[in-house]
Formats: structure tokens, C-alpha cells, sequence
């Protein structure tokens, strides 16, 4: 998948006012093709809308609301990209009151009905002729105006050849009303049909041809009730997200030209210079050019403690600026900005495959063609089978039951809501989780192999020991070494350098620096052949170190990390750092342990030093000395154990491993996204992700069985309990009304099990050990 | 049986048997549009299903889908590629561009969120 290699055409969509004719919307139409940027343009009159697609980068949606205005016409609002979470918000608020409204009418229309089809004889003025008259006067409306969704969907898939929930619905009821006003209208068509009792008109020894409007009309209002009640538990299940979106700021103070002024987020560009003020929320991404301060970044990382900021440093969206003000340069703005790949992340977890799921989905999809085939099937047996004098009779309410009650929604909606609670819970507290089949995998780890230098352990180095040889002073030492290291990323490198710079020292550039990766580095200084590595380096370039093997020992035995040092061939000494642990770390380890899972840690450190981290974070399997291209191979070789392997990394030197473990974990630490490796990543650099990673795929998972039982289950029952199975054995019959409601229940019930997950806290500590 | 018992056992029959053709019957294909250089697009329309449903695409080259949602009804809400990884939602009477580049060749189904309306992308090898 990429998305990059698509030129940026952005799609608006446009309200028009003060378009009254066809060529109105033709003259806006024109207006808006003739803008420059404009790739394609349509006004649609009935609407009042005009679509737009037009190339970003020579056109925004300012120019082209100016285009509509030079032309006469006028614009509602400006819409926008990051409009679009309100838009939804709204048209699913506008979609639940109109249900609710027509639920309420169908509610009333129908028990007046309801209470005439029931009396059964006992209520006199319910026996006259006129009855079914008022029952097709009070069902008409619930038809036509509460279920009128339902046809019109179901004839828009129908066209396209294609059967969904509505279909169902549509034809049940609608079989119900058609046969029952033709039952009212011309009564003599059906004269060999009679009343069952129970389920129709029935007047005291005078039979009358049965209508079903009160089942028609009973089935419309059940079906609106488990539609406003889902409409409100599914908007639910996107709050997570759109607690997120509504984090970001509204405006942005941008300096254009020298002035000051307050922009719509929307209308910031990447290259602009934003000022914050302290206690304002940072608009968009960007990297911090003049200033500094505290920012509270707990949003995107769920790190309370506020992180320090100074020019070089990179700021993020919709995070909070605490103490100082700065400027600084928008980098990622709309759509790029972190938080909205996060958003976009969480959404995607959605749609992504669920293994435990895959049943569901082939279900689902053919679902109500076979429904409707049962149905008819169920018709013809009852006909076949059924005394004649009732036979037209059972046959017809037992297919339009089995109609009703089948439900594909609960099925279509077992995994997808619970996903999406459990995603979205997991991005309130920085963990980012990229889809149902890491959610999957995650619970059922066995191995959890954690790097160490970043993930175990801070990350961060310091210098900890200098042992010059051959003549040459610490200061030397520490100058040269930390001059060739300057061009280094590596961890221990700016610990060098970081030491160097503390005491004053004037480092020189070096020239011609070369990684040697997982070895070390060699460079030239001040015209100095210069190498810097592990034992494995000196000795594949014949340095004598014997004579300080023992103290290289002594250094690794207490978790330090000992390099030798040559100049011009010769050894010149060692310079020591530790990395140390991290304080969550050890207490991470025991917990994971307590659920069953063996802990390894990798590293390329030398084993010595590793051992030392491992026993100070409680891990007993250690892989040391693994080459960066090797960690993958580790991990595949757990894998040939037959064991499910989960590896935590910090996501950019373990990308192959990240990537060959059944899943990868990555902290980051808001800063670096890397999320492509990965599976779930961490966004704040702390091992108790890990657990609540876990945790949150077990629950979250666990809904997902629950759900699919119940969809399975329910509609296994359902469907032969309405087609009549049972009546030979019990006479157990199934009305279409109470088929109804058991069908809306259950997928209400579906959705609510899913809102349970709302409830799901990170564990905050299983076991009492603190470090 | 009696006659009319013969009658609605074939008229069932027949009804059943057109039902499975209806809805499991062979679909039109679509080939998608090459606009622009190097990008096929393809427009299409949701109410009740997606319009086309058979799209047929050049692999390798990137894909624009343009999903314009011509109606309300809650099932259409949403749009997944779950072999892409993608999941969109789709506005009422908006139209929603996804952007992808079929690497590999063969059938991928997209659906809506709850797997019930399906379409299928038919990746043709380079």
C-alpha cells in the first residue's frame, strides 16, 4: 500500500446558496472548473451542494469559495479536512432523532393495532367489520413513513443485486401488508384461509380472513427501537477517537510577513512559523526554532510528567504547553500530523482481518440470500404438510418469523465494534494496536524478547570509566574519542561526547568516518588512524589488548560497557559507559513472568554486560552478542521452537526482528512513529505497555468470542425456532412479533458487550517489587 | 398432495433456485480508468451496494477509488479493504478518495463495515 505516489488532489465538498435554477448550478459549475487548480467540479442542484476535487498544492478551498462568490452565489460554511469527525457527528445525531422520531410514531399508530388483533373476541366492539379498515388506516403510515428506510435500502440493494438486513425486514413486513390490505379489500380472494387463533382478526363464530397488520406495524417499531438504541451504543464506540480529534486547538498564531495573526488550524502550512504562548495548546507538528518550555505530551503518550522542550526539539499537535513560550516551524500539518496517524491508525485497526473472524465474515456475506431461501423453503413445507384448512395460514407467518428474525447485524458487527472499543481504549493510554490480528496473536504469546538498550534500559548511556595505555592522558583519550564519535547516532557515542563537551574539551572534526556495524567505528583524527570497538574489532585488526583484558572484564561483569580504543595500530586504552534501567523495568519482567511468559532479552551488547542488565531486570535467558542483522534470525529460531514470539523493540534498528516476530512492539517515544515494523506501538517508552498491550488483546478478544457466540448461537436457534422446527415435538410456534424483538436485541446486545471494554484499566501493578 | 400443494412446491423450488442465481449469479466487471500519469481511478456510487462491484485494475499501478455515498442508510457507513489494511468511513452525500497501489495480483473483496455489502477488486498481473 502506498499513498504517496497519488498527486495531492484533495475532494471538497461545498454548500451553495442562492442557486435557484438549473443554470445556476451550471453557472457555478463553470465557475468552479474554470478556477485554476480545479480538477473536476459538479453542482448538484437538489442538494445544494457542489463537489470539488482540485490539486493542493495550486488551490485551496479559500480560492475556490471565491471563485463561487465572483460568480454571485454564496457558501454556507467553510468546510475543511479536519471538519469531517464533526460532519459525521452531526449527520449521526440528525440519524438518531429522526429515528427516535419515527420510532415514537410507530409506537403510537401501532398498539391501538396491536390491542384490536389481541382482543380476540373478548372487547364486542372489536368484532365489527370495520376493524381491519382502521388497522390498514393506523399501519399504512408506520409502513410508509417509519419503515420507508427499510424498502428503499432494500430495493437499492436489490439493484444491485445484493441482500442485506433490510431486505429482510422489508420483505417480511411487507408480505405481511400486502397480503393483509388485499385480506381487507377483496376478502373473497381468501376464502379457504381462516383465523389461527393468536395470530390475526378472529370475530365470535363469524370467521373472517386473518390480517396480519398489527404484526407488520409491531415489527417496524421493534426493529426502530434496536435502531435508535444501536444508533446511540455504536456512537460510542468511536469515542475514543473523537475525544482525540477534539483535542486539537481551533486556531494556530501564525508570524506571515513579519505580522501576527490567528488562522484557522486548517489554514496553517508546513513551513510557517507558529508562536505559543504558555498554557496554549500546540496547534500542529513542527520543530521549535526560538524558546523553550514544558510541554504535556500525556495525549499522545500517556506520560503525565510534562516533557522539556528547546530550539532543535520537535513539538506535536493537540499536545499542551505548560511554562514558557516559543516560535516554531510547522513541519506536519492536517493529515500528517502525528495525531491524525494515530487516528487514522486506530481506524484502520478496524478493517483490518481478524483470523478468529474469518468464519463471521463468509457468513455475513451470504447470509440473507440463504435466509430468504430458508423462508421459502419453510412456506412450502407448512403448505405441503399443514392441515388445509390452516396451511396458508402457518405457512405465511412462519416464513415472514423466519424473516425477522434472522440477523446478519449481529454477526457484521460482533468483531468490528469490539475492535474498535479495544483500539480506541489502547490509544487513550498510548498504546497503539494496527489490527485485529495483532490483537489476535498478542494474547496468545509464549516468548516476549525485549532489546535492551532502549527498551530494558534507558537508552541513554553515560560515561562511565576512562583507561588510557600507552602513554596518553584521559583528557586525550576522552578528546579523541569523543571527536571521531560526533558523527555517530549511536547511544554511546553522545554519552562520550555529552562527558567530553561537560568538561571543556575542544573536539576536532573527524574525516573520513566509518560504522562498522556491530563492531564499532573507524575514522581518521587529526591525521591519526583511529578505531574504536569490541574485543572482536581489535582482534580481527591484530590490536594487542592483553594486557587490559582484565580490567574490559571487571567493567562488563558490572553491566558496563567496555570499548578499546587503537590509534595508529596501536591500543591506546578503554572507555567505559552503562546504560542503565529503566525503574518500571524490573516490575514490567515480573509481571510478565507471573502471566506465564518467558522473558529474553537480545542485544548486541557483549554477554557479560548483558548478563548484568538481565539480573538486574530479572531475566534469565540472555542472547548477547547478536549482530543487528542476526536479531531476526533469533527470533525465528525462538519460532522453530514452536513458540509464539512477541519482540518489544525501539523500532528502528529492530525493524527486521519487529518484523519477523509473530508480534512486534514498538517504543517509541512519541517522537518516532515506527509504526510500519510493528504491530502495536508503544508510545511512551515504558515495558508496562507491554502488559497492558496484552491485557487489553485478551480482553478485547475475549469480547469478540463472546460476540460471535451469541451471534452464532442466536441465529442457530432463531432461524428453526421460527420456521417451526419444534412444533411437531412442543407445538411451539414463534409469533413474527416476538421474532422481532429477539432480533433487534440481539444485535443491541452485541454492541453493549463491546461498550464494555470502555471499562478496561491498564493493570497498574500485579506484583509489589520495586525498584 | 393436492394440486395446489404440487404448485407451491415447484413455484418454491424455482423461487429458491432463482434467489441463489440473483444473488450469487456472475457480476459485470469494470475496468478502471487510466487518468493522469500513471493512476487509474474509478468512481463509484453507494446506495444499497456499491456501483460498480467488479473492478477490474492493472497491478502495480496506484489506484484512486472515489466513493461517493448516495445515501444515509447506517449499513454503507463505512468501507474496508481489509487485504490493504484500509478502513474508511464514508460521509452521507460526500465523496471519499482512497488511494492505493495493488502490489499483488488476484480478488480482493471490500466490503462495509459489518462484511455485508461486498465488492471485489480484481488485480490484473502487469
Amino acid at each position: 500500500m502506498s499513498s504517496n505516489a497519488v498527486a495531492p488532489t484533495e475532494s471538497l465538498d461545498l454548500p451553495i446558496t442562492g442557486m435557484t435554477c438549473a443554470a445556476c448550478a451550471n453557472r457555478v459549475e463553470r465557475a468552479l472548473k474554470d478556477a485554476p487548480g480545479v480538477r473536476s467540479a459538479g453542482v448538484n442542484l437538489a442538494t445544494n451542494r457542489a463537489t470539488i476535487e482540485f490539486d493542493k498544492k495550486s488551490t485551496n478551498a479559500q480560492a475556490l469559495i471565491a471563485a463561487v462568490k465572483d460568480a454571485g452565489y454564496g457558501t454556507l460554511a467553510v468546510p475543511n479536512g479536519s471538519s469531517t469527525e464533526d460532519y459525521e457527528r452531526d449527520a449521526r445525531l440528525s440519524e438518531y432523532r429522526a429515528l427516535l422520531r419515527k420510532f415514537r410514531v410507530a409506537v403510537a399508530l401501532s398498539l391501538p393495532v396491536l390491542f384490536a388483533a389481541m382482543s380476540h373476541g373478548r372487547i364486542a366492539l372489536l368484532d365489527a367489520p370495520w376493524v381491519p379498515w382502521a388497522e390498514l388506516v393506523l399501519t399504512t403510515p408506520v409502513i410508509f413513513y417509519c419503515g420507508g428506510q427499510f424498502y428503499r435500502s432494500a430495493w437499492a440493494a436489490f439493484r444491485h443485486r445484493a441482500a442485506d438486513m433490510n431486505t429482510l425486514i422489508a420483505l417480511g413486513t411487507g408480505a405481511a401488508y400486502i397480503y393483509s390490505v388485499a385480506a381487507t379489500i377483496a376478502p373473497g380472494l381468501f376464502a379457504g384461509v381462516t383465523a389461527q387463533p393468536g395470530m390475526g382478526a378472529m370475530t365470535g363464530g363469524r370467521p373472517m380472513v386473518p390480517v396480519y397488520f398489527e404484526a407488520a406495524s409491531a415489527i417496524i417499531a421493534l426493529i426502530l427501537l434496536g435502531r435508535v438504541l444501536e444508533a446511540r451504543a455504536k456512537g460510542q464506540t468511536g469515542d475514543a477517537i473523537r475525544r482525540l480529534l477534539g483535542l486539537q486547538a481551533k486556531t494556530a498564531r501564525v508570524v506571515r510577513d513579519g505580522v501576527e495573526s490567528d488562522v484557522p488550524l486548517e489554514a496553517v502550512v508546513a513551513g510557517d512559523i507558529v508562536i505559543v504562548k504558555p498554557g496554549e495548546k500546540i496547534p500542529v507538528d513542527g520543530v521549535i526554532v526560538e524558546g523553550s518550555s514544558a510541554v504535556d505530551e500525556s495525549m499522545l503518550t500517556g506520560e503525565s510528567i510534562p516533557a522539556a522542550k528547546k530550539a532543535g526539539d520537535t513539538v506535536f499537535g493537540a499536545t499542551m504547553n505548560a511554562t514558557g513560550s516559543f516560535r516554531f516551524k510547522a513541519t506536519n500539518v492536517g493529515k500528517d500530523s502525528a495525531l491524525q496517524q494515530i487516528v487514522r491508525l486506530v481506524q484502520d485497526a478496524q478493517g483490518t482481518k481478524a483470523p478468529i473472524a474469518r468464519l463471521a465474515d463468509v457468513i455475513s456475506g451470504i447470509f440473507t440470500p440463504i435466509v430468504l431461501c430458508i423462508a421459502i423453503a419453510t412456506f412450502v413445507v407448512w403448505f405441503v404438510l399443514g392441515n388445509p384448512e390452516t396451511r396458508f395460514t402457518l405457512a405465511f407467518v412462519n416464513a415472514i418469523a423466519v424473516l425477522v428474525i434472522a440477523c446478519p447485524c449481529a454477526l457484521g458487527l460482533a468483531t468490528p465494534t469490539a475492535v474498535m472499543v479495544g483500539t480506541g481504549k489502547g490509544a487513550e493510554s498510548g498504546v497503539l494496536i494496527k489490527g485485529g490480528e495483532a490483537l489476535e496473536t498478542a494474547h496468545k504469546l509464549q516468548v516476549i524478547v525485549l532489546d535492551k538498550t532502549g527498551t530494558i534500559t534507558r537508552g541513554k548511556p553515560e560515561l562511565t570509566d576512562l583507561i588510557p595505555e600507552n602513554g596518553i592522558s584521559a583528557d586525550e583519550l576522552l578528546r579523541i574519542v569523543a571527536s571521531a564519535e560526533r558523527g555517530s547516532e549511536h547511544p554511546l557515542a553522545s554519552a562520550i561526547v555529552r562527558a567530553a563537551e561537560a568538561k571543556g574539551l575542544t573536539l576536532t572534526d573527524a574525516t573520513s568516518f566509518n560504522a562498522i556495524a556491530g563492531h564499532g567505528i573507524e575514522a581518521t583524527i587529526e591525521e591519526r588512524a583511529f578505531l574504536l570497538g569490541n574485543e572482536r574489532l581489535m582482534t580481527a585488526r591484530g590490536i594487542q589488548i592483553a594486557s587490559s583484558e582484565a580490567a574490559a572484564a571487571a567493567l562488563a561483569e558490572s553491566g558496563k560497557t567496555p570499548m578499546f580504543v587503537a590509534l595508529d595500530g596501536k591500543f591506546a586504552g578503554i572507555v567505559a559507559a552503562a546504560d542503565t534501567i529503566k525503574p518500571e523495568s524490573r516490575e514490567a519482567v515480573a509481571t510478565l513472568q507471573q502471566m506465564g511468559i518467558e522473558v529474553v532479552m537480545l542485544t548486541g551488547d557483549n554477554r557479560r554486560t548483558a548478563e548484568a542488565v538481565a539480573r538486574e531486570a530479572g531475566i534469565t535467558r540472555v542472547l548477547a552478542e547478536v549482530l543487528p542483522a542476526d536479531k531476526a534470525r533469533e527470533i525465528k529460531r525462538l519460532q522453530d521452537e514452536g513458540r509464539i514470539v512477541g519482540m518489544v523493540g525501539d523500532g528502528i534498528n529492530d525493524a527486521p526482528a519487529l518484523a519477523q516476530a509473530d508480534v512486534g512492539i514498538a517504543i517509541g517515544t512519541g517522537t518516532d512513529v515506527a509504526i510500519d515494523a510493528s504491530d502495536i506501538t508503544l508510545l511512551r517508552g515504558d515495558l508496562r505497555g507491554v502488559i497492558a498491550a496484552l491485557d487489553l488483546s485478551k480482553a478485547t478478544i475475549r469480547t469478540v468470542k463472546q460476540n460471535l457466540f451469541w451471534a452464532f448461537i442466536y441465529n442457530a436457534l432463531g432461524i428453526p425456532l421460527a420456521a417451526g422446527v419444534l412444533f411437531p415435538f412442543t407445538g411451539w410456534l414463534l409469533s413474527p412479533i416476538f421474532a422481532s424483538a429477539a432480533m433487534s436485541l440481539s444485535s443491541v446486545s452485541v454492541v453493549t458487550n463491546s461498550l464494555r471494554l470502555r471499562r478496561f484499566k491498564p493493570r497498574v501493578s500485579a506484583t509489589a517489587v520495586h525498584v | 398432495m393436492d394440486s395446489t400443494g404440487i404448485a407451491v412446491v415447484a413455484g418454491g423450488a424455482a423461487l429458491i433456485a432463482l434467489t441463489l442465481w440473483y444473488f450469487f449469479g456472475p457480476k459485470k466487471r469494470t475496468l478502471a480508468a487510466l487518468t493522469g500519469p500513471g493512476i487509474q481511478t474509478v468512481k463509484i456510487t453507494v446506495k444499497g451496494g456499491y456501483s460498480p462491484d467488479v473492478i477490474e485494475v492493472k497491478q502495480g499501478v496506484p489506484l484512486r477509488l472515489d466513493f461517493y455515498r448516495d445515501e444515509t442508510n447506517s449499513c454503507s457507513e463505512e468501507v474496508v479493504f481489509a487485504d490493504f489494511g484500509i478502513s474508511r468511513s464514508l460521509p452521507a452525500f460526500k465523496t471519499t478518495s482512497i488511494e492505493l497501489t495493488p502490489d499483488k495480483a488476484g480478488e480482493f473483496t471490500f466490503t462495509c463495515g459489518m462484511r455485508m455489502l461486498r465488492g471485489k477488486l480484481i488485480v490484473e498481473p502487469a
